[in-house]
């Protein structure tokens, strides 16, 4: 970079990262990490659930406060639509992310970000999650994403950004992909 | 025990180009081969393979292609017979038939262990390749009895596979050009795909490896690049090197009758899962071709050339809704050909030298922690080129001026040293 050119400041430290990434290449067993919330039933579908601490570098840490956050399901389904439905936290999980992986991938790219605007809509057939129709599945059976992006930059770069937020993200490798889940109870 | 200054393990390309230059400087070393002259190029791929590089480009120290199709694909029988006359033309002191067993530090340098006795070196130059075992990911122990599971070390040519429905596993050079080789010989295909490298074979009349040679793409450095961890990774891409010249790629494919899937992610009860990201791994390929393309149109206008601004390919057309689920037995499939990729084998690398993923740690193919001990002929070695024949060059230089460091020895001002 010549002394001229202008740096971009998306708020977002990428020289933290990119140290992260030299020190825990020799310390794998610092990288992993686990992420946790408690979910706890109200009254007919609502739930309120909390996120307050996760593990990681080889440590418990605390967020900085605790977060709630009310689920529930909408009148059209007979519920009283006290907050988003779990999926549309699923939409939200997604759209965040790669949001914030535009801002990173700009931050090294040194691409100044104006506006970043996603729009998220995920189509599901009902008929699923009532098992009137076993072919359909649960979830969705199309996501789709839309960004609207104003940068310091021409088409094809912002496209590349959002290609690559794309690749890099946690939350698009677990909607793309399959888990594992184990659910136990006591 | 026999002590030599230099072994060099393996007489493929890589091995013969560090002897040539060694001889050059009157470094006395044996080069150990577990078969005979280029024998993985003989003896572990397809019938029909033939190098993404065009003749022209295809030269070692001291010998260069010299036959009436410059603008040829070599395919791996001739190479053979190339890197055989190579061999003897340097008159590199090849032990063949001759396998290393292990290697250890001595002391001081190393003991080579193999089938035919033990040397001990004060220098060893890992030249075994890259590209000794089929990387088969973990998930293939789930995938029922029934499939045939077929490596890219097993292939040969269609006909010797089961005559039903075939899920490719892969979409790099290996994968489509074996996909492309199925859907001729008129079997029904899938093909799993991942992240990969779109490449025009032909741009503005030349070969594409004409223009990423004469922008300087090749000769980036290691120690020059970005992010050296994924430009090692950066999978082979999707050419071919046939006489018609032809672009394969995945539009190529689906026009033949393939279908794309996404990147194999899982097998349960039988079912393939496949990744729902074949759309971005697509657009990631076609944007990176389009920044190449114009890389070296904004090149060739600087050089004043008058050729670049050349069409660009369409994009790869991916289907509405690729599947994600496929029941292989159910749906006919008889094989799943693993085009994943290829690892080393150093399981006789008793040098504490590689880390936790059995990869040998190297600064430009010099060894860390183990003085002495160089590795050559991996991806981006030391250039982007690296893995290509004519790559063995500049680095067999490189790496023979640091091992003549070591040894104490003087450096020759040598005529042939056609170097960077």
């Amino acid at each position: 970079m010549s002394a001229t050119e202008p740096v971009a400041d998306n708020g977002v430290n990428v020289e933290a990262l990119l140290d992260a990434r030299n020190a825990l290449t020799d310390a794998p067993e610092a990288a992993e990490f686990t992420w946790r919330a408690t979910t706890e039933w109200v009254r007919g579908t609502r739930t309120e659930s909390t996120i307050s601490e996760y593990s990681g570098l080889g440590e418990q840490h605390n967020h900085k406060s605790t977060w709630s956050y009310t689920a529930d399901h909408p009148e059209v389904f007979a519920a009283e639509d006290n907050g988003p439905t779990p999926v549309e936290f699923v939409l939200v999980g997604l759209a965040t992310c790669l949001t914030a992986g535009v801002a990173a991938v700009a931050q090294n790219r040194n691409i100044q970000l104006d506006s970043v605007k996603a729009s998220i809509e995920g189509d599901m057939n009902i008929l699923g999650i009532l098992g009137a129709d076993p072919e359909v599945r649960n979830g969705f059976n199309d996501i789709r994403v839309h960004f609207d992006i104003d940068a310091d930059a021409d088409q094809s770069e912002i496209e590349a950004l959002v290609a690559q937020s794309q690749k890099r993200s946690a939350v698009f490798d677990v909607v793309t992909n399959p888990s594992n889940v184990t659910v136990t109870v006591n | 025990m026999t002590h030599v200054p230099v072994v060099i393990v393996g007489a493929g390309h890589s091995g013969l180009a560090v002897s040539h230059v060694l001889t050059r400087h009157d470094i006395d070393h044996v080069l150990l081969e577990r078969g005979g002259v280029a024998n993985t190029w003989k003896t572990e791929r397809w019938d029909s393979l033939r190098l993404l590089t065009p003749n022209w480009q295809t030269r070692l120290p001291g010998l260069a292609y010299d036959g009436d199709d410059p603008d040829g694909f070599m395919p791996v029988a001739e190479l053979a017979r190339f890197l055989e006359r190579y061999a003897e033309r340097c008159g590199a002191p090849v032990q063949t038939h001759t396998e290393v067993t292990s290697v250890a530090p001595g002391d001081p340098g190393y003991v080579v262990q193999t089938t035919e006795g033990t040397w001990e070196a004060d220098a060893v130059v890992l030249a075994s390749g890259a590209f000794n075992r089929p990387n088969v990911p973990a998930l293939a122990g789930d995938l029922p009895a029934a499939i045939d599971q077929v490596t890219t070390f097993d292939y040969k040519r269609p006909d010797l596979l089961r005559p039903g429905r075939v899920l490719v596993v892969g979409a790099s050079a290996t994968g489509i050009q074996i996909a492309d080789e199925l859907l001729r010989s008129g079997r029904e295909v899938t093909v799993a795909v991942g992240e990969h490298v779109r490449m025009p074979r032909v741009y503005c009349g030349r070969d594409i490896m004409w223009w990423l040679e004469r922008i300087g793409r090749l000769d980036e450095r290691y120690d020059e690049v970005d992010d050296l961890v994924r430009a090692r990774r950066v999978p082979s891409p999707q050419l071919v090197g046939t006489p018609d010249r032809a672009d394969l790629d995945l539009n190529a494919l689906t026009a033949r009758g393939a279908e794309l899937v996404g990147r194999l992610a899982a097998v349960r009860d039988g079912r393939a899962l496949f990744s729902g990201s074949l759309r971005n791994v697509c657009n990631l390929a076609d944007l990176k071709l389009v920044r190449l393309l114009d890389t070296i149109d904004a090149w060739a206008a600087q050089e004043g050339l008058g050729e670049g601004e050349g069409p660009r390919p369409d994009p790869t057309a991916v289907p509405e809704a690729p599947r994600l689920t496929i029941d292989l037995v159910e749906e006919g499939y008889e094989t799943v050909l693993w085009a994943t990729g290829y690892r080393a084998d150093l399981s006789w690398l008793h040098v504490p030298c590689v880390d936790r993923k059995g990869e040998v740690r190297h600064d430009g193919g010099i060894v860390r922690d183990a003085p002495g001990l160089y590795r050559i002929g991996l991806n981006f070695l030391r250039r982007r080129k690296s893995s290509f024949i004519h790559g063995a060059e500049d680095d067999a230089n490189d790496i023979v001026a640091h091992l003549l460091a070591h040894l104490g020895r003087p450096a020759r001002r040598a005529g042939a040293h056609a170097g960077g």
